[in-house]
């Protein structure tokens, strides 16, 4: 049996389009780096802490999911149970579901994307949904200011300053229950709040600093018929997810079934009995249980309600997504910063990470929250700061590295700046190339000398 | 202090009597009569007398003692008008002060004579205290009053010795009705009756000498004769096989018996030796202390033993921090800040290994507050047993008796740790641990485990929802048209009651008394409104005003213990009081099924301590924060109690699934 009734999907996901140019047919978004390990790490850790260990990764694309499964192999041999499923790409969240929907069996499933950076236990969301009974919860986080936050340089300013896209969230007052969910790009219009649900709490509460993670516990006999009668559901989150919220009050799925395994009581009779009793003081918004009326004289046609329940994150907890390219830098210099403790490194007196086999070449600094992987190599007078530098790296003397991400094998030269800019893998920095909010897909060469600024450059 | 006491001495002994026996019939003899009402009414029959000399000598400072015109009021049949209100609930007020004061006093100034003697007389006292005894107080009269009644109640138990074994195995439907006492043979009945009277007196006796201050050889005198009648007593019970309807009636002494723990036969076994009977008692003893061990339930923790707090954390699951500023009185409750907890035990789902998914999401339901009330507590506490016992499977070399027990054992003091178990929740484990003891060795386990659950279904439907129907239908006979009826706060049976009454067309109205920090009864109101009732809401600070309209109170009740105490919901205790001043008959709504043989006296020595934070925010009104950070100010100590006990002198009825009890 899973554990508590739980089966896990992770949703690892493909080569994403925003993240171009940093992700490629050999880096697949779940192995991008953060702080030198592939962000799928990072949720895998978080479900293993947890003590689950049976996972089903579904991965877009079959060679993605042959990198993302070698890379799982052999990093979590012994350790996790992982069977990676791979679906066509562009299939979307729903259409990843649907290919493994019919091997879960589990009571209720736990649906993770796979760029989730975060230590908010899972087993709370888990928890959450269990105790309300709920068709669906999901987890909101407090959206993450955007942005870096400590730099004080214009960009940051900017960046903070254009309108975070927002989501918004109507929570009935006891923050519960999930009564409204609109996405980003509706929001610009009026919002339409249905009146049976506004009626039925009485006051909802809208929410615009909230961030849903795409952590979500699904019962699975509702999830499993959504996903067979509405084949055109693309996504979880702009179909199921609205589509649960707005038939709560009338259902549609068949709750039936689980009803009648929760009591099974052979006496039919009784069940309503029983149900009102059992749930005669529950004080939740009331319309959600006047269905189940007086035992007595049971009304024939009760409304059919469902609960969509929210697990609201501790501001305390760190919570992010990797969909973006500023959220990819924003993740980076926080799991080095702030929310260190997700990296599972040991940070020094220094507060940076300073690999033994890391050579550092004379008057050369790295600042604190840093990070410099295994067999890099740094020439004299370099300076580097709030960065992560991977492996075998060869830099040069007189380098300038400030809030920047380098993964491994990268060549910088003499006399290079960089400044807030991701350079990926393999890429050649020739001498005294000036690069600031720029990225740079992997493999590629800047020649001497040029200057780039916000730009992203990549192999044609 | 020596003043006031005479005369309390002399109203009480009539009016707190155990169980539901009305005055007028001769107890023993009642019993044989009408069996069905009469529910416990052998159980009544014998230790009244405990009851009046624990009385005598201590009350509690809580306890409201009840008014002296107790014997003429609450007749149900006659709701007169109240003459002079205003006087009557003077005169109780002044009673209150009276009682209240006077009783602390008593704990405070001990009689020097008389905590020496309790030492010497009788060395279980001190044990009984140390055990689960419900009156244990820290104080000397507590000891006092606890050692007699002990000494008296010994032969109920030895009984429940004798017929421990049959005792258990009474059927599911009728562990509360003593019917079976007409079914005994009628030697042993006639002769426990006999025994039962002898002890009677001898209690009275006891209680009357300890005042006069008795000295230390008549003493020992009066407790060899009890002695001697309990051993001649259990011989003849242990002459004859006791059968099945015989052990229903021991279990019902049983339930007396363990109220007043019995002193241990070991501990003063060398120092008194008895000069009759010894050698043989002792044989006899053996087998019934061992089922007796099994009977008597665990000591209750006290959480004012610092060393037992610390041993139950280490074990604990949920992680519990202690409030800050308790109060003094209630130390010994379980205290913990809450809303630490519930984040806590959530982010551990998936670590703890061996709960079952059901439990756990029972447990996290009681201590985020989604299900309360003790019916709906049960009722989830026992179909999450249901589910684990379904998916349970015998380890390889264990016994499915034990290892199932072991099981439900921690599940239960996990659902302990949520949220301290209420009486019918204690009563219902009971059952379920008392089905699995009894499964056969025979069965193979796929059939234990759907005997069980059917056992589980039937308790659900027969003692819980049937029950509710029963109740129903007699509570309401009782309502008439034109009937202005009360209840307070929020429970299913009465909220059922006033359904049906207006279903079947009765005309009446309601008045819903409801009290802060929980307002549990808006949402009757909300229910009842809408089902078109007419219905009048206010809080219980008005209950004096709109008591001159109501006709009759009905009220829940989360247990009602063996000496008629109501335990119900906090403001129960208050709202009785005032009908009963006002002379409104009040009926409490119970199911058999949460009666308890514990005897409490007052809502002190066990009670539940709610969250302190809801009583210092005012719903709708956040500029009323003067008790903001109040935890920071170590002079301020808030106390939200859960749970009252309303005596018996308040109730006129009780209406319950075997019937209707008079109380007078």
């Amino acid at each position: 049996m899973a554990r508590m009734d739980f089966e896990v999907v992770v949703l690892a996901g493909g080569t994403s389009r925003k993240l171009n140019p940093l992700v490629s047919q050999e880096v697949p978004k779940a192995l991008l780096p953060v702080a030198n390990r592939p962000v799928l790490s990072y949720v895998l850790e978080l479900l293993e802490a947890s003590n689950l260990k049976d996972l089903i990764v579904v991965v877009e694309g079959e060679d993605a999911a042959l990198r993302i499964g070698g890379w799982i192999s052999g990093a979590y041999v012994d350790r996790l149970h992982v069977e990676v499923a791979a679906v066509p790409e562009g299939v979307g969240t729903a259409g990843a579901l649907r290919a493994v929907a019919s091997y879960l069996t589990a009571n209720d499933v736990l649906i993770v994307s796979g760029d989730l950076v975060t230590d908010v236990p899972p087993g709370a969301v888990a928890a959450t949904h269990r105790r309300h009974s709920a068709v669906v919860t999901a987890l909101l986080c407090p959206a993450p200011v955007s942005g870096p936050s400590d730099t004080g340089t214009s960009g940051g300013k900017e960046k903070a300053k254009k309108p975070v896209r927002c989501n918004i969230v109507g929570l009935d007052p006891t923050r519960q229950y999930l009564l409204h969910m609109a996405t980003g790009a509706e929001v610009e219009k009026d919002i339409r709040v249905q009146k049976s649900i506004l009626r039925a709490v009485g006051q909802i509460e809208i929410r615009v600093d909230l961030m849903d993670a795409h952590m979500y516990a699904f019962k699975r006999s509702v999830l499993q018929d959504i996903l067979d009668q509405k084949d055109k559901f693309h996504s979880i989150r702009q179909d199921i997810l609205p589509y649960l919220i707005r038939t709560q009050l009338n259902s549609e799925v068949s709750d039936n079934g689980v009803i009648k395994s929760e009591s099974g009581m052979d006496n039919i009779s009784s069940q309503n009995d029983l149900r009102w009793l059992s749930q005669h003081r529950e004080i939740a918004p009331s319309a959600f249980q006047e269905p189940h009326a007086f035992g007595l004289k049971s009304l024939p046609d009760a409304r059919r309600t469902h609960k969509c329940c929210v697990y609201i994150a501790n501001e305390s907890k760190y919570c992010a997504r990797l969909n973006s390219i500023q959220a990819y830098s924003d993740i980076n210099r926080d799991v080095v910063g702030e929310a260190s403790h997700l990296s599972g490194y040991s940070f020094s007196a220094q507060n940076n990470i300073i690999h033994p086999s890391a050579e550092l070449g004379s008057k050369t600094t790295v600042g604190p929250q840093c990070m410099l992987a295994e067999g890099s190599k740094l020439g004299d007078k370099c300076s580097v700061k709030r960065s992560v530098i991977g492996r075998h790296c060869r830099i040069g003397s007189n380098v300038k590295i400030v809030n920047s991400i380098v993964m491994n094998h990268v060549t910088i030269e003499d006399g290079c700046s960089i400044q807030g800019s991701v350079v990926c893998s393999n890429v050649q920095l020739q001498e005294r190339v000036v690069l600031k909010d720029c990225q740079v897909g992997a493999g590629y060469v800047v020649t001497t000398g040029s200057e780039h600024k916000s730009e992203s450059l990549a192999r044609k | 202090m020596d003043m006031r006491r005479p005369p309390r001495t002399v109203s009480d002994p009539k009016v707190r009597q155990v169980g539901f026996v009305t005055p007028s019939a001769a107890p023993p003899t009642r019993s044989l009569s009408d069996a069905p009402t009469t529910v416990a009414a052998a159980s009544a029959s014998s230790p009244p007398s405990g009851e009046i000399s624990l009385l005598g000598s201590s009350l509690s400072p809580v306890m409201i003692p009840p008014p002296r015109h107790a014997s003429s009021d609450g007749r149900p049949s006659a709701p007169v008008a109240v003459p002079n209100p205003a006087s009557s609930l003077r005169r109780d007020s002044l009673r209150i002060r009276v009682g209240s004061y006077n009783a602390s006093e008593v704990v405070l100034g001990t009689p020097p004579s008389a905590s020496p003697s309790s030492r010497t007389d009788n060395a279980a006292s001190e044990f009984s205290e140390e055990t689960m005894s419900p009156w244990h107080g820290r104080s000397g009269t507590a000891k006092v009053a606890s050692s007699f009644p002990g000494s008296s109640s010994e032969m109920i138990v030895m009984k429940t010795g004798v017929g421990g074994g049959g005792g258990a195995g009474s059927t599911p439907k009728s562990p509360l009705t003593t019917a079976s006492v007409v079914k005994t043979l009628p030697g042993i009945s006639e002769k426990e009756r006999e025994v039962l009277m002898g002890t009677q007196n001898d209690g009275a006796g006891a209680s009357k000498t300890l005042k006069e201050k008795t000295t230390k050889a008549e003493r020992r005198a009066l407790q060899e004769a009890q002695r001697a009648a309990k051993a001649a007593a259990k011989e003849a019970g242990a002459g004859v096989k006791p059968s099945t309807a015989s052990g229903s009636a021991v279990v019902a002494n049983t339930k007396q018996g363990k109220v007043v723990k019995p002193p241990p036969q070991k501990k003063d076994g060398p120092q008194i030796a008895p000069p009759s009977g010894s050698s043989e008692k002792k044989v006899v003893d053996r087998p019934p202390e061992k089922d007796r061990k099994k009977d008597v339930p665990a000591p209750r923790m006290q959480f004012d033993d610092k060393h037992r707090v610390e041993k139950a954390k280490r074990r604990a699951v949920v992680n519990q921090f202690e409030a800050k500023n308790r109060v003094e009185l209630f130390r010994h409750l379980p205290q913990y800040i809450h809303g630490t907890q519930l984040p806590d035990l959530e982010g551990k789902f998936f670590q703890l290994d061996p709960m079952h998914p059901s439990v756990y999401k029972v447990g996290l339901q009681y201590l985020s507050g989604q299900i309360s009330g003790s019916n709906a507590r049960c009722i989830a506490m026992l179909l999450a047993f249901r589910e684990a016992i379904r998916d349970y499977s015998t380890p390889p070399e264990k016994a499915l008796v034990r290892d199932l027990t072991a099981k439900i054992s921690s599940y239960v003091s996990f659902l302990i740790e949520c949220r301290p178990l209420s009486i019918s929740m204690g009563n219902t484990i009971k059952f379920l641990k008392n089905r699995i003891a009894k499964l056969p060795d025979t069965m193979s386990e796929s059939e234990a485990k759907s005997s069980l659950q059917s056992d589980i279904d039937r308790f659900i439907n027969e003692k819980i929802v049937i029950a509710d129907k029963v109740i129903i239908r007699h509570a309401v006979t009782k309502i008439r048209d034109g009937d202005v009826l009360l209840t307070y706060g929020l429970s299913s049976v009465v909220e059922m009651i006033l359904v049906y009454a207006h279903e079947v067309g009765k005309q009446f109205r309601v008045v819903i008394v409801d009290s802060r920090p929980k307002l549990e009864g808006q949402v009757l109101l909300h229910r009842l409104v809408a089902k078109g009732l007419n219905c009048t809401y206010t809080h219980i600070n008005a209950i004096s005003y709109i008591m001159h309209e109501v006709t009759r109170v009905f009220l829940g009740a989360a247990s009602v213990l063996s000496n008629g105490t109501v335990y119900s919901r906090v403001g129960t205790a208050c709202v009785a009081m005032v009908a009963n001043a006002f002379r409104v008959p009040v009926l409490i709504c119970c199911e058999a099924y949460k009666f308890h043989e514990r005897v409490q006296l007052d809502s002190i020595c066990s009670n539940e301590l709610g969250d302190p934070d809801v009583i210092s925010r005012v719903s709708g009104r956040q500029d009323l924060n003067h008790l903001d950070n109040w935890a920071d100010n170590e002079n301020l100590q808030l106390l939200n109690l859960s749970y009252d006990a309303t005596p018996s002198d308040y109730v006129s009825m009780i209406i319950t699934d075997y019937g209707m009890v008079c109380f007078y």
